[in-house]
């Protein structure tokens, strides 16, 4: 056994140590260090092999990648964490496939079959991930509509697309000497990357960028395939089961199947059923002021504070702690009930929330926390909608039906913060805010909130 | 370059499948988001793929491309590794006072 395997023998099992480690926030820290340490070691082994015999463009490219990544890690701020995770996706993928491309360009004339079929798999999901992830990110950040962009017959071209590129995929592999149709092939997984996020909306988010997580690793076990290279195959396969498992718990958290979320194109479907459920509403909602919404908080002693995408969206989080401060010191138990899918990735909601000093002993999942709302005096909705919609429970009809919910209609009283009464991306309207326990206060979060902890000191300070 | 797929390798990939099923399943989704950058940190272990060919400096073409490769590799290593700790050092157990 050389040095060389050595060194990725002990980063492998770093990795394998690190990724354990995060099973708990005591221990994750310390095992990510290991990892990072593992990384270094791996790249020092490899940098200081015989095959390595020029330096110059490793060394650029190591400068400039470090150069670039500190705004993208130090300075980002942490509501904007789902399209840099998304871009470091699009990142990886492109290594993969530009490696891939090097690697036929050089080799193309003396590659078996069995060589080139790795190649071509390597070179379709590193570019298809790539503009799939950058598609994504695009659509977190707003520079493309977070709405779904359909058109008619566009399930059909993206299918054939698919099948021609699996058919072109196995003619390469059967001719690896005719160039042209490996750099078409590269050029249509490309285009398929944009095509398959394209009838996207913005709150199905959590489900692909899991699913490219997943295509990220998978891309990267083919490279190590291709180089012969284990430690890469070790993390490949990790990375590749983390994004595998993290999109089925969040297609069950939406009740949903992963081609469905793909190609359901979910918001454009429902419009018209929509419509329906809202002429049945006979009422309209209760509204409140922040001097009413005073009064509920002071009479309560159990809060449940639900929050969803549009406290991200209003970067309420560190408000919200204020004014939980204010609850505490004056005796109110206050708890945070997490809905996997709230946000726009897995774990959005509890990232914001330690953010902003939240200890992490008062994150609850759905599943611990839903048994606690009917003892709720209050239960606090903060920018969530279609993951506290009852009509997810009752209403047969309704596109959300059969999805998990968080049972805020069953606190005693439910007070809901919100910009406007627009329905929730599903595009249904939510049932919660026309019962009779319900009350709206529309507003800023960020704002209704700072003026709620700042009233909040008034009454009861002095 | 490798020649090809071997069955030792496919082996090592079930089997390290299975390990990540088993560990990832284990973390609690309150660190859903730190186990994304986490892997995405690790997974930055391309580099080493990016600089093995850099490194052997065939044609301006190659170099290029493994330059391209490096750089976007580093990024997720350093960047992955940097924001992993970023995010877990926020996660605290009781209400701190720290202001």
């Amino acid at each position: 056994m050389s040095i060389l395997q050595l060194c990725y023998l002990i980063s492998a099992i770093f990795f394998i140590l690190g990724i354990g480690s995060l099973s708990s926030p005591e221990t994750a820290r310390r095992g990510m260090n290991l990892a990072s340490l593992g990384m270094l070691i791996a790249v020092l082994g490899t940098l200081f092999d015989h095959r390595v015999i020029s330096y110059s463009w490793i060394f650029a490219g190591i400068i400039l990648g470090t150069v670039l990544s500190i705004p993208i890690s130090l300075w980002i701020p942490m509501t904007k964490i789902p399209q840099r995770i998304s871009l470091s996706h699009a990142g990886g993928a492109l290594a993969a496939c530009l490696i891939g491309i090097a690697e036929y360009y050089r080799y193309h004339t003396s590659l078996t079959i069995n060589s080139m079929g790795i190649v071509a798999i390597e070179v379709m999901l590193g570019a298809l991930t790539f503009t799939g992830s950058l598609m994504v990110a695009a659509k977190l950040h707003g520079l493309l509509p977070g709405r779904p962009i359909t058109y008619k017959g566009q399930n059909i071209v993206n299918i054939s697309l698919f099948f021609l590129m699996v058919a072109m995929l196995i003619f390469i592999t059967l001719n690896p000497k005719i160039n042209m149709i490996f750099y078409i092939l590269l050029s249509l997984s490309f285009l398929f990357g944009l095509f398959l996020v394209t009838p996207i909306g913005a709150a199905d988010m959590p489900v692909v960028i899991a699913i490219f997580n997943s295509y990220g690793g998978l891309t990267g076990a083919v490279m190590g395939f291709m180089l012969g290279n284990r430690i890469q195959i070790i993390t490949g396969a990790l990375d590749g089961a983390s994004g595998f498992i993290l999109s089925i718990l969040m297609c069950k958290a939406m009740n949903r199947s992963i081609t469905n979320v793909l190609f359901g194109a979910f918001g454009k479907i429902t419009e018209e059923i929509d419509k329906k459920v809202l002429h049945s509403n006979k009422h309209e909602p209760q509204t409140i002021d922040i001097d009413e919404a005073l009064q509920f908080f002071e009479q309560a002693k159990t809060v449940i504070i639900a929050p969803g995408y549009g406290m991200a969206a209003s970067q309420a989080h560190h408000a919200l702690r204020e004014f939980v401060d204010k609850l505490k010191t004056n005796g109110v138990s206050v708890k945070y009930a997490i809905h996997p899918v709230a946000g726009r990735m897995p774990g959005h909601m509890n990232v914001l929330l330690a953010e902003a000093n939240v200890p992490y002993t008062d994150l609850f999942d759905m599943d611990e926390i839903n048994p606690e709302f009917p003892h709720a005096d209050i239960a606090l909705v903060i920018g969530a909608n279609d993951v506290t919609n009852p009509a997810a429970r009752t209403v047969k009809s309704s596109p959300i039906y059969g999805r998990p919910i968080l049972d805020v209609d069953k606190a005693k009283k439910v007070i809901v913060l919100k910009r406007s009464l627009n329905p929730g991306f599903s595009g249904v309207d939510n049932e919660l805010f026309y019962t009779d326990h319900t009350w709206l206060l529309f507003g800023d979060a960020k704002d209704s909130l700072t003026k709620l902890a700042y009233s909040f000191k008034r009454v009861w300070g002095s | 370059m490798h020649n090809g797929l071997n069955v030792t390798d496919l082996y090592i990939f079930v089997l390290a499948a299975f390990l990540g099923f088993k560990l990832i399943s284990r973390i609690p989704s309150l660190l859903h988001t730190p186990l994304m950058a986490a892997t995405n940190a690790i997974s930055g272990i391309s580099l080493i793929g990016a600089i093995a060919v850099a490194g052997e400096n065939y044609d301006m073409v190659t170099n290029i491309l493994a330059f391209i490769a490096v750089t976007c590799s580093t990024i997720n290593v350093v960047g992955g590794f940097l924001i992993t700790d970023r995010i877990l050092k926020m996660f605290k157990k009781d209400n701190p006072k720290a202001k």
